[in-house]
């Protein structure tokens, strides 16, 4: 008998492919994924001629269109006569903003709620219980809602700052909390602000640089030096000093106030009360200004601003009459002042690196300074400690991950409670705390698209709401929207997961 | 060998939407109820009362035509659309008509591909300041903070008046009038922005509507009316005739009072009596019952009691008819011919 056991070649047969469980997943696969594809032509084209039964176009030439509507907060140049575009961008920056500071604080808080949570003291862990439970378990709209009627609500309008009202600046007279938001004072650079950038970046390198040299000494010979005090002191003193001393040597300048129509010597108040109108010609963003500016202020002068190119606009507005006040630079001579133009006995000294141009208040709000709106406050702390009390459970488990024996170990050692957490625990609980970390920060960036339930104008509000009401693109706003959303998850987990590689357990 | 069909089975192409548009009349009676689209909340306007029952200016709009094209006045289903909401609402089908002071312009009859079917409040865009303000005229605002509904052709006229004035103002987005009302009281704004009705309408229910007030400037045309997607003409004609049933009624004398008896049996009129179906086929024209406009009329009255009931002078609202009153009385309100 010839027998050959050759295994049948005969090879493939099509009915393998539901009976062999080599080839069965593989046409399930293939399946799912035409069935997928089917699905997906079917919405497209769904959508193509329903639209196209609408009478609707599908581009994106919308954003080039003029905008004309007006956005409160902006962090780029925009007004009503920019385009839906520029909208657009300035409310992904302020969704981009709202995401940075929420993740930030966020951070803090859920790591101080998950450590404290642990604490031995029955006070401070049930207080953080609650906090952590009754954030998490409330939905977030309502948190942003209730804090935002709180900004409103609980504080006083600006116009009860005036004299008689009963609300009055804190921290000398530089912040006001009004039910408009906080105003702060707002910083402005001067001459010699870039050799304060220098010092302090300078420190940041040497702060790098100490830290190194204090953990190789450790290693090396098991002496400890004070990292904290020695970064905290790295950071502040030379920048501290430099500033000063700029100031000290700079701030002897003196700058002149030129007005038309004035008698040689007149002072300032004297001559608003000669004139009718004030307009103050001025550099926007220039020490110039802002110190014109806080001279006209401090006097409570009403003036109008006229906003100039440069120092020889301004001269040239002065002479046409547009403006009848300026300031210019010590360094400009006074002979090139056109003729009428005469100086003010009140001079601006001026010269530190860095001035801040405090709150006023103006005619209907404060006027000058920073302002962080209601809507950004409500915003923030509502995003924060809502994501913080998840991230505040996820620190808790990450520490209770790490075995008791650990901490025991290190006590037995004689390392000190604090150290034992930063040396110890941290490093091991960090592998398990990033991870649920990375939905958190993605969680508050997605949640902030509530903004516009307290009217922060974030990109959901301008692209995704009056753009799309004003242009009838619903379809395209909504697109752009997902996209943006997805891209900017996709960065932060991606940022996130490059952290996360550092900190896992390196296993070889 | 056999072949395996499985492949050839899949190759299922041409899956094409059925996307034409069903008639907006038919689904309406086939539902047996209106899909309509109104405010969130604005006293006089549209607003539910104490029982839940919604009323008001615009909510008679959809009530008309309910009674028309049902027979049923209260065969509504009222959907509270925002300012953001409402274009959607409308384009997608998830209401069949709006009825909520719109502003009829140019782009949202074209671009938007919408229909308005007539007016029915000719409306401008004002301002509204506690009196302790002091301010007497609204370029007086350079630097104020304005509360404004977004999404609305409020917003684009405000921020062409401060700017035609080379005045400042910082705008402070709200999603509806009651949410604007609240950041107004407490001061958040120091001044309210929208048409002069509404500003009317919300004043109306402060519980100190002395301590403010409308400035004397309106910034902007705000004709205001109801309005349908563009593509179903006859679903069109039927809201516009209706609006026009109402108006026409007022000129002719015809009220809710005295409409049945008027449709008994042909008077002397006879616009009258082709309006109200005695004579001729005018609702077989439109695709209704002949007494369409006898049940429109009969539902809430003519416009002009629609007008006294809801925001006229006797009421909290105020309303003088201004602009409002029939063209027989040096108004806007006009109705074509019925004939």
């Amino acid at each position: 008998m010839t027998t050959t056991s050759d295994a049948p070649k005969a090879g493939f047969r099509p009915s393998q492919l539901i009976y062999d469980t080599r080839y069965r997943s593989l046409t399930i696969q293939v399946i799912a994924f035409i069935a997928l594809m089917l699905g997906l032509s079917w919405l497209v084209s769904n959508t193509i001629a329903n639209l196209s039964a609408l009478g609707k176009d599908f581009d994106f030439g919308f954003l080039g269109q003029r905008a004309g509507y007006d956005i409160n907060q902006r962090l780029i140049e925009y007004d009503s006569a920019s385009t839906h575009g520029r909208a657009a961008l300035v409310g992904i920056l302020n969704t981009l903003l709202i995401a940075v500071l929420g993740c930030a604080l966020a951070t803090v808080v859920g790591v101080l709620a998950g450590v404290l949570r642990l604490s031995k003291n029955w006070l401070v862990a049930k207080l953080m219980a609650v906090y952590v439970e009754g954030f998490r378990n409330i939905p977030v709209l309502l948190w942003i809602l209730l804090i935002f009627a709180l900004m409103t609500e609980a504080t006083p309008q600006p116009r009860d700052f005036r004299e008689g009202g009963d609300a009055s600046m804190i921290l000398g007279d530089t912040i006001a909390i009004t039910n408009r938001g906080v105003f702060i004072p707002a910083p402005f650079w001067g001459a010699g602000a870039g050799i304060l950038l220098a010092v302090f970046l300078v420190s940041l390198v040497a702060i790098f640089f100490w830290r190194r040299y204090a953990h190789r000494t450790q290693e090396q010979t098991g002496r400890i030096l004070p990292i904290g005090w020695g970064t905290l002191g790295l950071l502040i003193v030379p920048t501290a000093v430099a500033f000063l001393a700029l100031g000290m040597t700079s701030g002897r300048v003196t700058q002149p106030v030129l007005a038309t129509g004035a008698t040689e010597g007149m002072t300032l108040t004297d001559y608003a009360a000669s004139q009718q109108t004030i307009n103050a010609c001025a550099v926007p963003f220039s020490t110039e200004s802002l110190n014109l500016r806080r001279l006209m202020r401090s006097q409570e002068i009403r003036f109008n601003y006229v906003a100039v190119e440069d120092a020889a606009g301004a001269l040239a507005a002065l002479e046409a009459g547009n403006c009848n006040i300026l300031s210019l630079p010590a360094s400009v001579d006074l002979a090139t002042v056109p003729a009428g133009a005469v100086a003010l006995s009140d001079t601006i000294r001026r010269g530190m690196p860095v001035e801040f141009e405090r709150p006023v208040l103006g005619g209907f709000n404060f006027e000058g300074g920073l302002q962080l709106r209601n809507s950004l406050i409500a915003l923030w702390l509502a995003l924060s400690l809502y994501t913080g009390a998840f991230i505040a459970e996820n620190v808790r488990g990450g520490i209770l991950s790490v075995s008791k024996g650990q901490t025991e170990a290190a006590y037995a050692l004689g390392i000190k409670p604090s150290r034992t957490m930063r040396l110890v625990i941290l490093p091991q609980a960090l592998r398990v705390i990033i991870p649920p970390m990375i939905s958190q920060y993605l969680n508050l960036t997605k949640n902030s698209s509530l903004a516009i339930a307290v009217g922060y104008m974030d990109v959901r509000s301008t692209l995704g709401g009056i753009t799309i009401n004003q242009t009838g693109k619903e379809l395209e706003g909504m697109l752009l929207l997902g996209l943006f959303y997805l891209v900017t998850s996709l960065i932060i987990s991606s940022a996130m997961n490059l952290y996360n590689s550092r900190v896992k357990l390196k296993e070889r | 060998m056999k072949k395996s069909v499985l492949f050839g089975a899949l190759t299922v192409t041409g899956l094409v939407a059925g996307a034409a548009q069903a008639a907006t009349l038919d689904d309406v009676k086939e539902r047996g109820e209106l899909n309509c689209g109104v405010v969130t909340g604005l006293a006089g306007f549209g607003a539910p009362d104490a029982n839940g029952v919604w009323e008001g200016f615009d909510v008679a709009v959809c009530r008309a035509v309910a009674a028309a094209v049902l027979g049923d006045p209260t065969a509504v289903n009222f959907v509270p659309t925002t300012g953001q909401t409402r274009f959607t609402a409308l384009a997608s089908g998830e209401i069949d008509m709006l009825a909520r002071n719109t502003t009829w312009t140019f782009s949202r009859d074209t671009d938007l591909k919408f229909d308005f079917a007539g007016v029915n409040y000719y409306d401008g865009q004002g301002f509204i300041v506690p009196t302790a303000l002091g301010v007497s005229s609204a370029k007086d605002l350079d630097g104020a903070t304005v509360c404004i509904q977004t999404g609305t052709t409020t917003e684009l006229n405000l921020a062409d008046f401060f700017r035609n004035n080379n005045i400042s103002y910082e705008p402070v987005p709200v999603e509806t009038n009651a949410e604007a009302q609240q950041q107004y009281l407490a001061g958040a704004c120091d001044a309210y922005t929208t048409d002069a009705s509404g500003l009317a309408a919300t004043r109306a229910t402060f519980e100190n509507p002395g301590e403010h007030v409308i400035l004397p400037e309106i910034i902007s045309k705000e004709p205001l009316g109801p309005l349908v997607r563009h593509g179903d003409n006859e679903w069109g004609d039927i809201v516009r005739w209706t609006l026009n049933a109402l108006i026409a009624a007022e000129e002719f004398g015809v009220t809710s009072a005295n409409v049945n008896e008027l449709a008994a049996a042909p008077g002397t009129n006879p616009e009258v009596n082709r309006l109200l179906g005695t004579e001729g086929e005018l609702g077989a024209m439109i695709g209704l019952e002949n007494e369409w406009a006898k049940n429109a009329i009969a539902a809430g009255g003519n416009y002009g009691e629609i007008f006294e009931k809801n925001i006229g002078e006797n009421t909290p609202i105020g309303l003088a008819r201004g602009l409002n009153a029939q063209w027989t009385n040096g108004g806007l309100i006009y109705a074509p011919p019925f004939r």
